[in-house]
């Protein structure tokens, strides 16, 4: 086990920037989870983590040790691929045995580690056979089975489940999770699915263009997000963002979705962030947008605001509704009660809690503070 | 077709389906064709083997008196096993050569960026565009030289290494995705290691095919073999087996006789590797 550090790390092919000086303090033992659309270089940096890319600049350590002129070999780390890279002309033991043969280690240790491995991971039934032989969730176990039997310090996975059935997924994620439980190692993990980023980590790094823009607890993400991308890129479905303008109802500023049309009214110290700007974007995340058949009883409670939309589709999934619903010249997804199937056109309320209402800047996309 | 019609019909059936698709016809005619005229070279030559001498000349494909004659005279008469050996050897020893440098030189062009990776790919490639015709002249110089004439070496060493095998090499080397190469790097293999005991394995079809390619193209080599040498001892088979037709008169049986046993090779190397080439391994370990 080992914490990992990332100091300033800048890569560059040729002239071309693709981490632009990540700085980064992973603990001892903690489950980090790094997520961010295709191509804002988180492949690359987990590979600058393992040592099969070099650092343009900047350092990294694992264990307090800098490692940037380490082999990948040296560096105790393993890692899992997205597409497994098992060897397809060795059997599923010669697989998970490769790296320690290379060690040269003794035919009985190595025999002894493989078979634990696929102890922990069921695949002792499997080892004689080839990959090709293999379900997808079984080449999965084996490439975790290689990681595993190197007694790593640090693990990396890249997309690990990617290449599986919803299902499957679900479950691989279960294991995983019992497996950090249980060895306690350090993990990196990239992932494109938020689901994993929510449920596996015990923080969430979120990526963008060759930056981070928030590292937090998956619940510190979720409703504290630190720009809007953020808040757009974790939860589903996707947050609402609206720009609205500030305007002055009865000496308070409100925030107005059309001119003259319906408009948001804040509690005092939300309307203190918003500070003399004079236009905002507003988070509402489609579960604090409950859409009500238009004569539901008026139980208004503080901070708890309704408006009128009108109803584009109604997508029925089960315990909820999603509805995409005009609202002041705007498209916005919101949820609704899933006996509640509302006809295309329907005028409806929806009801929002001002309480969870997401404040960002209008130029910067930056939370307001 | 129903089976009414063909009972009815003098034609058989597959006949009358044929006849159905003129398309269909006129391909399978023109398949038929093809193979008739790759056929009768071969036809002709195992049937001239077996004929005697004086019935070479007439186009009957079955002798009228079949012999073994021709091929006991020239074990018996002439060094036909020792060029045997010596186009085995050869053809064997520059093959393994081929196998191992241009797999090796391909795996570096595809797998690691240097500067200059570009220029030294194209300078290979432009040595396709050379005719061996054109090469013959340098290489008998050097070998003369060097005092290579007259030996194995002197045979061999022109096709040690060929732009053809390094480009085949590299581009399927291209396709091999490099997470197995990096899977091998933090299990701890040198990058030699990697090359031979995990991106060598993960193309065998193209190493059989260069091995196939190598193998019958050195094996049928004319025009050099018979250059680098002038030791009768030193001849390959399709310099001995020319040898036989002499300036007034050629013994084709003996030719036809020598040539079917030549052929003998490039059969069993084809049977031992298409299998190979066959069997596409590369994404078996890859995703499901
Ligand atoms: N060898 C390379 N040479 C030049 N550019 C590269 C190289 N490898 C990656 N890149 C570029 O670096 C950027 C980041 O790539 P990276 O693989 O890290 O993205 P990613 O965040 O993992 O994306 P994805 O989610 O699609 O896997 C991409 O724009 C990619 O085109
Ligand atoms: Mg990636």
């Amino acid at each position: 086990m080992a914490s990992v550090s990332l100091s300033k790390v800048v890569k560059r092919y040729g002239d071309v920037g693709i981490v632009h000086g990540i700085d980064l303090e992973i603990a001892n033992g903690e489950f980090i989870v790094v997520v961010g659309p295709s191509g804002c270089g988180k492949s690359t940096t987990l590979r600058m983590i393992a040592g099969l890319e070099s650092l343009s600049d900047g350092t990294i350590s694992i264990g307090g040790r800098v490692v940037n002129t380490l082999e990948p070999k040296d560096r105790n780390i393993a890692m899992v691929f997205q597409n497994y890279a098992l060897y397809p002309h060795m059997t599923v033991h010669r697989n998970i045995a490769f790296g320690l043969y290379a060690a040269k280690l003794p035919k009985a240790e190595i025999d002894r580690k493989v078979r634990e491995a696929a102890a922990l991971l069921g695949l002792t039934d499997l080892l004689e056979r080839r990959p090709n032989a293999l379900s997808g969730g079984q080449r999965q176990r084996v490439a975790m089975g290689r990681a595993i039997v190197r007694d790593p310090t640090v693990f990396l996975f890249d997309e690990p489940l990617s290449n599986l059935d919803a299902q499957l997924r679900g479950q691989m994620r279960t294991e995983i999770k019992r497996l950090h439980q249980s060895i306690g190692t350090t993990i990196v993990y990239v992932t494109h699915d938020q689901i994993e980023a929510m449920t596996l980590a015990d923080r969430i790094v979120i990526m963008r263009d060759g930056r981070i823009e928030q590292v937090g607890t998956p619940l510190d993400v979720f409703h504290t997000p630190a720009s809007a991308f953020v808040a757009g890129f974790i939860g589903t479905p996707t947050m609402n963002l609206l720009e609205v303008s500030v305007a002055q109802q009865n000496g308070a500023p409100v925030l107005a979705l059309e001119p003259g049309g319906a408009a948001l009214i804040l509690a005092p110290d939300a309307a203190a962030r918003l500070g003399n700007r004079n236009k905002v974007l507003i988070g509402l995340r489609p579960d604090n947008l409950t859409v009500e058949p238009i004569d539901a009883p008026d139980a208004s409670t503080a901070g708890r605001q309704k408006l009128d939309a009108t109803v584009v589709v109604a997508e029925p999934l089960g315990v909820t509704t999603q509805v995409i619903v005009k609202l002041a010249g705007r498209e916005v997804v919101g949820m609704a009660d899933g006996r509640f199937v509302p006809a295309a056109g329907a005028a409806v309320k929806l009801a929002c809690d001002l309480d969870l209402l997401h404040l960002f800047d209008a130029e910067t996309r930056l939370r307001l503070p | 077709m129903s089976t009414a019609t063909s009972t009815a019909s003098p034609m058989p059936n597959w006949w009358l389906g044929l006849a159905a698709r003129p398309g269909q016809m006129l391909a399978w005619t023109l398949l038929a064709m093809g193979a008739i005229a790759m056929m009768m070279p071969l036809v002709y030559m195992v049937a001239t083997s077996l004929k005697l001498s004086n019935e070479v000349y007439e186009l009957n494909i079955i002798p009228r008196e079949p012999t073994f004659e021709n091929y006991i005279y020239i074990f018996k008469n002439t060094r036909f096993g020792l060029w045997f050996v010596n186009s085995l050897v050869t053809s064997l020893l520059v093959t393994l050569s081929v196998l191992f440098f241009d797999s090796l030189i391909g795996y570096t062009l595809a797998k690691f960026k240097f500067r200059g990776r570009e220029v030294v790919f194209i300078a290979i490639l432009t040595t396709l565009m050379i005719p061996t015709e054109m090469l013959v002249v340098p290489w008998y110089l050097m070998a003369k030289n060097f005092g290579w004439l007259n030996s194995y070496w002197g045979i061999m060493f022109p096709g040690l290494m060929t732009g053809f095998g390094v480009f085949l090499m590299r581009q399927f080397f291209a396709g091999v995705p490099d997470d197995y190469i990096h899977a091998a790097r933090i299990d701890g293999l040198g990058e030699f290691a990697i090359w031979w005991k995990v991106a060598m394995p993960l193309v065998t079809p193209a190493l059989s095919a260069l091995a196939i390619f190598t193998f019958l193209g050195n094996w049928t080599a004319f025009l050099w073999p018979l250059i680098a040498t002038n030791d009768r001892a030193l001849y390959t088979l399709p310099v001995g087996l020319a040898s036989f037709s002499g300036e007034f008169l050629t013994d084709w049986e003996l030719i036809m006789a020598g040539a079917t046993i030549a052929t003998l090779p490039t059969l069993v190397v084809f049977v031992i590797f298409q299998r190979y080439i066959i069997r596409g391994v590369v994404l078996a370990g890859l995703k499901g």
